[in-house]
């Protein structure tokens, strides 16, 4: 234990590196192990390849726990290991849904195959953002690029040429034979941006306004950035039909601004547009009405186009599925249109089970716990807001995926974070680790005695004791 | 900012919490529901690709899976597919009919009995495999049987049901027309709904099981409820009761009249006896007149009319014998008629009752489940259904029905060395229609083997007169000697 000496806080954080690197091997236990299980189911044998495999996921899982130890030491011990089981289990159900894809005509079964690429990138990510991003701090600076940045990125589907229309969805561009969600990178940049932009106006937001049947309802002038906002996430809505991440965009800011401002009163004004936003899209938008008739009756428009069969396939396959699942191989998770990306947890439900499900839904709630915590251990407004506003990104996201996915809500199309297949939302995902390692690294870091290098400081205290 | 992002945590514990309990309900409560949807495909494909236990008859398979080389692993064989069609059904892809469908569990290997198998074939990681059903069917009187109603005819529309009657096993239960189970059970889908498309189009209703789904007036067969209830109730307590005769019955309160058809049915008063030989319309007319109502309904009741008790095949029809008829009605129900519309299985229940000392025993058809390996996991305890009537009864009608058959209108039933009791009957149904012939009958007469009954509803070779005694009458003699062979 390292005690640091006339510290205001008795108590410093340990840095838990060694911690770190035991989870690390369960996680990539998780999976190897889930590689091999359903070679083992479906094909009966332990895939040749394995040991290839495992050991580009385990350089992957040791270079970024390397780079960890060296650049942000007291970075929180538990995300790294917890993100690498989530993507390795991921990795894993892709393979087996390529498995089965194979036996499909003109099927598409090379998912697992990108998917490890852009892992690999994602990583690359992780580590040059940690290592250029020596203090989150920096991103302040940043604050006006991230949102219009973000703002381009969500327009550039939009353009005519690069945009493509998905399933409905304009939320993709394509250069050559790259395809590309700009969505997932501009949540990022949004949270950013948010931040930084709250952490100066909060004061301004929290104090001035009127006292209104026991809530202090905001300034009329400070509800401009909420209004803007709240336009943004409707033109997400309107022109790009992603119901999703205009749920997610218009959450996100709505914590933000309640956590900067401490005041309840622009949760109940946001409410107040979301349920507006909600019910004009139900009336004028047709694809919302579907999301929602389907929502509560899923049978009924089962065999409708566009209808339920997606989500009554993915329901059929989790109940199926039951408690402890069918075991890799022994489902049908092929039958659930897009299983490899937006419907994963219903192959999961399926050949996992309910048990694999919880887990998966634990592993989510043990990353959102952490980076509360280092929102809470936090020093700074700026990181504190950055952390919740990543966390909260992570949880809504889970939340209105699973939800949709399990019908607890209507369903928006949104990525599952490390399990689905797509580049742009993993490569995203693993920056907003990154980012949240970074904040854990300098909230849990001692307070600095002396304005000198930290590790320094704190070795030579050590030797004191 | 600490406060709102303790309360955000809360909020994302609610939110999380929420997942786990819907996937929860998804999973568990909800499960078993979205398992019986009709539109699961996986759990059809799972039951269809399963290797489902056999069903055995005698140390004969009639039905197994075979082993294929395709998607779906194992095939259905019905080995003799038309004579078994009726009872065995079918497991097609869409759906099963027969003991396919209320053995599924069983032969699926579903059924909780088959634990300890489900057991090894999870620790071994073995595909499930289903248990067999060995059934309580003599292959000899079901060969007879189908062969008998076959011998009128390829066209006959017909049913036959065997029964033991002190245990109420089913020892042959045939109809005609038939079908063939492969052709639904193929993995040829285009062709077997094609197939499905041409039986159920088909006007003699090939996919009807007539044993236990036809109800049609039992006719004369019906006097013997009627010779039960009025020795029951002592309004007449032997065969050598006089009971009231005469070539004609003047229906009360109704102009109608009935005549006997020209047997020989005295002129005031007959013995019981030669009432039920000649099958006299004018003597059980008058004797349900003289019963009433009340008394016939609740002797019909207790034969197992009005009631649904086959457990072993689906759709069993129930027999019917309506309550609170008035005069005219109640004596024309004495002789079968008006409302009253019977089952094949319903009319050999009153035989094997009859037979039984008045006992009627509960129906089946499965003697035993077993494992895959043929261990017996169940066996089915023969139950009583009903108690008819009195032991003294059941004597004083076995009395007459051998009469029936030694010197009445039930001779071709008759086998040498062995005393047979029985019952014709004719009926007409509609005006359009031939009319068809039922035949009831037990034997031996003192210690009974096995009770049998006959429907004839229409033969491909009409005759003029189709009566019991010359279509009804050999099918039951060639079934009850196939039992006592």
């Amino acid at each position: 234990m390292t005690q640091q000496q006339g510290a205001l806080m008795g108590f410093v954080h340990r840095r838990r590196r060694g911690a770190e690197l035991f989870l690390l091997v369960l996680a990539l236990a998780v999976g190897v192990g889930a590689y091999a299980a359903v070679g083992l189911g479906v094909q009966g044998e332990v895939p040749a390849g394995i040991v290839g495999y495992g050991g580009w996921l385990a350089a992957l899982i040791v270079a970024a726990h390397i780079v960890v130890r060296i650049v942000a030491p007291y970075a929180d011990p538990v995300l790294l290991p917890v993100v690498a089981a989530l993507n390795g289990l991921g990795l894993a159900v892709i393979h087996r849904l390529d498995l089965a894809y194979e036996n499909i005509p003109d099927k598409q079964h090379d998912f697992a195959q990108q998917q490890l690429t852009w892992m690999s990138l994602g990583v690359v990510l992780f580590i040059l953002t940690l290592i250029v991003l020596r203090d989150h701090r920096t991103l302040q600076r940043f604050t006006y690029t991230a949102g219009l940045g973000a703002i381009l990125l969500l327009l550039l589907p939009l353009l005519p040429g690069l945009g493509t229309t998905v399933n409905g969805a304009r939320i993709w561009i394509s250069l050559g034979p790259f395809s590309f969600q700009p969505g997932e990178v501009a949540k990022v940049l949004l949270v950013v941006a948010f931040a930084g932009y709250l952490v100066v106006h909060r004061d301004a937001l929290a104090l001035a306004g009127r006292r209104l049947l026991f809530i202090d309802l905001p300034r009329g002038r400070d509800l401009g950035p909420i209004l803007a906002m709240w336009l943004v996430s409707l033109g997400v809505l309107v022109f790009q039909r992603d119901l999703g991440s205009s749920l997610l965009f218009f959450g996100l800011f709505l914590v933000m601004l309640y956590v900067a401002t401490e005041r309840p009163g622009w949760l109940l004004v946001g409410s107040l547009l979301f349920a507006a936003g909600a019910f004009l899209g139900y009336l004028q938008f047709s694809h919302v009405r579907t999301r929602v008739d389907i929502w509560l009756d899923p049978m009924r428009y089962f065999d409708d186009t566009p209808g339920s069969g997606q989500l009554v396939e993915s329901m059929f396959g989790m109940g199926w599925g039951g408690l402890v699942g069918r075991g890799f191989g022994g489902g049908q998770p092929q039958r659930i249109p897009y299983a490899e990306s937006d419907f994963i947890i219903g192959a999961i439900g399926e050949e996992l089970g309910l048990t694999g499900v919880i887990a998966v839904v634990l592993l989510y709630g043990i990353i959102v716990e952490r980076a509360l915590r280092a929102a809470l251990v936090c020093r700074d407004g700026f990181g504190k807001l950055l952390a919740v506003g990543l966390g909260s990104v992570f949880a809504l996201q889970v939340f209105v995926v699973i939800g949709g996915v399990t019908r607890l809500i209507p369903l928006t199309g949104l990525t599952t974070p490390f399990l689905s297949y797509g580049g742009s939302s993993l490569v995203a995902n693993w920056v907003i680790v990154a980012l949240l390692l970074r904040i854990s690294d300098q909230a849990r870091r001692p307070v600095p005695a002396l304005d000198g290098d930290d590790a320094d400081v704190e070795t030579t205290q050590v030797i004191k004791l | 900012m600490n406060k709102p992002i303790r309360t955000i945590s809360v909020f994302c514990l609610v939110l999380f919490l929420a997942l786990m309990a819907n996937a929860t309900y998804l999973q568990y409560v909800q499960a078993g529901e979205l398992n019986d949807n009709p539109r699961n495909r996986r759990i059809i494909e799972a039951a269809y690709s399963r290797e489902r236990g056999a069903i055995l008859v005698g140390r004969e398979t009639i039905a197994e899976s075979r082993p294929v080389d395709d998607r779906y692993k194992f095939q259905r064989v019905y080995t003799q597919p038309f004579k078994y069609a009726p009872i065995t059904g079918a497991f097609t892809y869409f759906t099963q009919t027969g003991l396919e469908r209320s053995q599924n569990s069983v032969l699926s290997g579903d059924d909780e009995r088959l634990f300890v198998t489900q057991l090894v074939d999870l620790a071994g990681n073995a595909s499930p495999k289903g248990g067999s059903v060995q059934l309580t069917i003599d292959p000899a009187a079901q060969t007879a049987a189908w062969e008998g109603l076959q011998a009128l005819g390829a066209g006959t529309e017909g049913a036959v049901v065997a029964i033991e009657p002190s245990t109420g096993k089913i020892l042959a239960m045939a109809s005609s027309p038939s079908y063939d189970p492969n052709l639904l059970a193929s993995h040829d889908f285009a062709a077997v709904i094609e197939e499905q498309k041409r039986l159920e189009a088909d006007e003699r209703e090939p996919l009807v099981n007539r044993a236990i789904r036809t109800t049609l007036p039992p006719g004369s067969t019906f006097k013997l409820v009627t010779a039960a209830a009025a020795i029951e109730n002592g309004l007449y307590t032997t065969a050598d009761a006089m009971v009231p005769g005469g070539a004609s019955y003047q229906l009360p309160e109704s102009d109608s009249v009935i005549d006997n058809g020209g047997r020989d049915c005295g002129t005031r008063r007959i013995p019981f006896t030669q009432a039920l030989e000649n099958s006299c319309n004018t003597s059980f007319l008058a004797i349900a007149d003289e019963l009433g109502a009340e008394k016939m309904h609740a002797q019909a009741e207790a034969f197992g009319f009005n009631s649904v008790y086959l457990d072993d095949l689906p759709l069993q029809a129930e027999s019917r014998y309506p309550a609170g008829m008035d005069r005219p009605q109640t004596a024309l129900s004495g002789i079968g008629q008006f409302e009253v519309a019977a089952t094949p299985l319903q009319m050999a229940m009153v035989a094997a009752g009859i037979a039984n000392g008045g006992i009627v025993m509960k129906p089946y058809l499965v003697d035993e489940v077993t494992s895959p390996e043929l261990d017996v996991l169940d066996k089915t305890e023969p139950r009583e259904l009903s108690k008819a009537v009195e032991p003294a009864t059941a004597a004083e009608l076995t009395r007459m029905m051998v009469n029936t058959v030694n010197e009445g209108t039930a001779t071709n039933a008759q086998i040498p060395g062995i005393a047979v009791a029985g019952k014709t009957g004719t009926a007409e149904s509609a005006e359009d229609r031939p009319p068809y012939a039922w035949f009831v009958a037990f034997a031996p007469a003192l210690d009974p083997e096995v009770a049998v009954a006959v429907l004839v509803e229409a033969s491909a070779n009409p005759q003029p007169e189709i009566g019991g005694n010359l279509l009804g009458a050999p099918i039951a003699k060639s079934v009850m000697e196939a039992v006592l062979r």
